[in-house]
C-alpha cells in the first residue's frame, strides 16, 4: 500500500493547486457527499419528505451548527468550550426577556446587546484561562455553572418573546422552497464573521498558537490575547445559537439542551483535531447536517428512539476511529 | 537538572511554597479545615460527629467516581462515560433483583460495566481515539441501551436493594459509614497501586512521556485497556453505593456526578495532561466539593445562587493551587 501510495505522491506536482486543495478539504468534501447520500437514503425511505423535512432539518439543525462553529474556533486555538450550552441558555434568556413588550425596532438593539453579551461571556472564559493556567475543560467546565445559574437568575421559568421579525428570520424560505432561511442564514453569519476572521492576522495567530504555542510565541504572536479572542467569538456564535433558539421557540427556557456535547461532537466529525490547529468551521457545520439527517432517518425508520441514542453513539465513535485510522495512514506515508 | 538549580535559587520567603509543591495535600487539607470552620461558624453547633457522619457518607461515592478520573486523568485520559456507567450498574440490579436475586444483578451490572469498560479502551487503547470523545460516545451508547432496557422492565419495576441501602446508608457511631467497608479497600489499592506496582508506574509512564514509554517497552493499549475496564468496574460500585444512598434507581443517576468527580481530582491536584497526581489529594478534593454543597444548601441560597457560587469556588481553588503548585 505504501509503495503505491508514493508513486501517487510523486506523480502529483507541487504546482498541482486542485490537488492540494481537495486533499485539505477532503474530510468536509467527504462529509458533503455522505450528507448527500443519506439525504437520497431518505427520500428512499420515506417517499413523502420533501420542502417540509428540508424546513424541519434546517430549523432543527441551525442552534446546533452554530454552536458547533462557536466550539470549532476555541478547539482551532487549542482549547474547549464545555460552557457553551450555558452561554446559549443564559443569552436566550436574557434575550427572550429584554424582547418581551418591546418594539420591533427596540429589538434591533436588544439582539445587537445580546451579542456583545456573548463576546464578553466568551472573553470572561478566555481570560481565565488565559490568567489562570487552569486547563482549557476545568474553567469552562466551572463557568459552565456559573452562567447556567445566572440563566436560571434572569428567568426562572419558560418564558419572555421573540420579536417577529427574529421568528421571521429562521421559519420559511427565500424564492425557491428548497433553500430554508435557517440555512441561508447560517451561511451569511458563518461566512460574515468566519471568513474575514480566518484570513486576518487574528485568524492567522489562532491557527498559529493552537498547533504550536512555543513557536508562536516565538514568532512574536501574542499568545494570551489571541486565546482570549477566540474564546471571545465561541462566546459570540454560542450568542447567536441562543439567539436562534429564542426565535425559533419564541420564548427563553433556562433548561440547557445537550448542545454542549454534541458540538464537541460535530467538530470532531468535522474534521477539527481536538488537538488544536487543524481543520475549519464548515466541516463542522456540515457535520450537524449530518447528525441531524441521521437521526431524522432512524425516526422515519421507526427504529426505538433510545435504540436510536445508541446508534448515535456508535456512528460517532465509529466516524473518530476512521478518521484517527487515516491520520495514522497519512502520518505512516 | 534545571530542578536542583530552582530549588537553591529560592528563596526562603518561597520555602511554604517548596513545601506545598511536595506535599501537594496539606494546602487541601487547610482549605477542608478553613471550609469546616466556615460552616461552624454559619450553623453553630451543627459540626460534630454526625455531621461528618453525613459528609462522608455523600463524599464517598464521588471519591471513587473521582477516583476513575484520577487514574484516567494520570495517562492524560478523562472518563465522561462513569455517570452512565454508574445509573446503569444500579439500574440493572435493582430490575433483576427481585426476579433472579441480588447476587445475579451485582453479576450482570459489573459484567455490563465490564463491557462498557472494554469499549473505552478498544477505542482509546487500539484505536486512539481521543478519550473525550471515546468516553463520550459510550455513555450515549449506554445511556440509550438504559432506556431500552428501562422500557422493556417497565412491568418488573426498579427496586433498589435494601442491602445496598444498608450499606449506603447506615452508620457506626454516627461518624463512620458503612461504605467505608467498600471504599477503604478500593482507596488503600488506588494509594498503593500507583506508587508501589509496575502498573501503577506504568499509568504516570504513559501520561508523562507517552513516547518514551512505547520505546522503553510499555504497551501502552493494554495499560489503556485494563484502565478503563478497572475505571468502569469502580463507576459501578459507585452506583450501587449511590442506588443505596438515594434509595433510588434511575437511569440518570450518576449524571449530576460527571463534572464534579472531574473538579475533585483537579482540584485534588491531579493534572489533566498526564503524569502527576495522586489519589490522596482527590479524596481531599471530593470532601472539599462535598462540605462545599452542603454549606452552600445549609445556608438555604437559591439553586443558582449554589450552582454559581460552586463553579465560581472551583475555578478559584483550581487557580490558586495551580499558582501554588506550579512549575516554575
Amino acid at each position: 500500500v505504501s509503495a503505491a501510495a508514493t508513486t501517487a505522491d510523486v506523480r502529483s506536482r507541487p504546482g498541482d493547486a486542485a490537488g492540494a486543495w481537495l486533499r485539505r478539504n477532503g474530510w468536509t468534501i467527504g462529509l458533503i457527499v455522505l450528507f448527500a447520500v443519506l439525504l437520497v437514503v431518505t427520500k428512499v425511505i420515506q417517499p413523502r419528505y420533501g420542502v417540509a423535512g428540508i424546513q424541519a432539518l434546517s430549523n432543527a439543525a441551525l442552534p446546533l451548527a452554530l454552536a458547533a462553529v462557536g466550539q470549532a474556533i476555541c478547539v482551532i486555538v487549542g482549547g474547549i468550550d464545555l460552557s457553551i450550552g450555558a452561554m446559549m441558555t443564559l443569552t436566550s434568556v436574557v434575550a427572550a426577556s429584554l424582547m418581551k413588550g418591546q418594539s420591533e425596532e427596540a429589538a434591533l438593539g436588544i439582539v445587537f446587546g445580546v451579542l456583545i453579551l456573548g463576546l464578553l461571556l466568551g472573553a470572561v472564559n478566555g481570560t481565565l484561562v488565559v490568567l489562570t493556567k487552569v486547563p482549557d475543560i476545568v474553567v469552562t467546565l466551572a463557568m459552565g455553572f456559573v452562567w447556567g445559574g445566572c440563566a436560571v437568575l434572569v428567568l426562572s421559568a419558560p418564558g419572555g418573546a421573540s420579536a417577529q421579525w427574529l421568528k421571521e428570520l429562521v421559519i420559511g424560505s427565500f424564492g425557491n422552497e428548497l433553500i430554508p432561511k435557517p440555512l441561508v442564514v447560517l451561511i451569511a453569519v458563518v461566512a460574515i464573521i468566519w471568513i474575514p476572521l480566518s484570513r486576518s492576522w487574528l485568524g492567522l495567530s489562532i491557527y498559529a498558537v493552537g498547533s504550536n504555542q512555543l513557536a508562536a510565541y516565538r514568532s512574536g504572536v501574542s499568545v494570551g490575547r489571541s486565546k482570549v479572542a477566540a474564546y471571545a467569538f465561541t462566546g459570540l456564535f454560542a450568542a447567536l445559537a441562543g439567539l436562534s433558539l429564542t426565535a425559533s421557540t419564541g420564548i427563553g427556557t433556562p433548561v440547557q439542551g445537550p448542545y454542549t456535547l454534541y458540538s464537541v461532537a460535530a467538530v470532531v466529525l468535522g474534521g477539527v483535531s481536538l488537538a488544536g490547529g487543524r481543520g475549519g468551521v464548515f466541516g463542522a457545520v456540515v457535520a450537524v447536517l449530518v447528525l441531524q439527517i441521521l437521526s431524522m432517518d432512524l425516526t422515519f425508520l421507526k427504529i426505538d428512539p433510545n435504540l436510536a441514542v445508541v446508534a448515535q453513539g456508535l456512528i460517532l465513535i465509529s466516524v473518530v476511529m476512521l478518521g484517527g485510522l487515516v491520520d495514522w495512514r497519512r502520518s505512516r506515508r | 537538572m534545571s530542578a536542583t538549580a530552582n530549588t537553591q535559587r529560592w528563596r526562603a520567603a518561597d520555602g511554604w511554597r517548596q513545601l506545598f509543591r511536595e506535599r501537594q495535600v496539606i494546602p487541601l487539607l487547610v482549605f477542608l479545615g478553613a471550609l469546616i470552620l466556615v460552616y461552624a461558624v454559619a450553623r453553630p453547633g451543627i459540626v460534630d460527629a454526625n455531621w461528618a457522619g453525613v459528609i462522608f457518607r455523600s463524599a464517598i461515592p464521588l471519591a471513587i467516581l473521582a477516583g476513575c478520573q484520577t487514574l484516567a486523568m494520570l495517562t492524560g485520559g478523562i472518563d465522561l462515560s462513569v455517570g452512565a456507567v454508574a445509573s446503569m450498574s444500579g439500574f440493572m440490579v435493582a430490575t433483576l433483583m427481585n426476579s433472579d436475586g441480588l447476587a445475579f444483578g451485582i453479576a450482570v451490572g459489573l459484567g455490563a460495566a465490564v463491557l462498557a469498560g472494554l469499549l473505552n479502551g478498544i477505542g482509546i487503547g487500539v484505536f486512539r481515539v481521543n478519550p473525550l470523545i471515546m468516553t463520550l460516545g459510550t455513555s450515549l451508547v449506554v445511556l440509550g441501551l438504559d432506556n431500552a432496557w428501562q422500557i422493556k422492565m417497565v412491568v418488573a419495576g426498579a427496586t433498589p436493594p435494601p442491602e445496598f441501602r444498608y450499606i449506603g446508608t447506615e452508620r457506626v457511631a454516627e461518624i463512620f459509614p458503612l461504605s467505608l467497608i467498600v471504599f477503604l479497600p478500593i482507596a488503600v489499592l488506588i494509594l498503593v497501586g500507583l506508587r508501589r506496582t509496575g502498573y501503577g508506574r506504568m499509568l504516570f509512564a504513559i501520561g508523562d512521556n507517552p513516547v518514551a514509554a512505547r520505546l522503553s517497552g510499555a504497551r501502552a493499549w493494554q495499560v489503556l485497556l485494563v484502565l478503563y475496564v478497572i475505571s468502569a468496574l469502580m463507576a459501578a460500585i459507585a452506583g450501587f453505593l449511590l442506588t443505596g444512598l438515594n434509595n433510588a434507581a434511575a437511569v440518570t443517576l450518576g449524571d449530576p456526578f460527571v463534572l464534579p468527580s472531574v473538579a475533585a481530582a483537579v482540584i485534588g491536584g491531579t493534572s489533566i495532561f498526564g503524569g502527576r497526581g495522586g489519589y490522596g489529594g482527590t479524596i481531599v478534593g471530593a470532601l472539599i466539593l462535598t462540605v462545599i454543597a452542603a454549606l452552600l444548601t445549609a445556608l438555604s441560597f437559591p439553586e443558582a445562587i449554589r450552582q454559581i457560587v460552586f463553579g465560581t469556588i472551583i475555578v478559584a481553588v483550581a487557580a490558586a493551587y495551580t499558582r501554588v503548585t506550579a512549575e516554575r
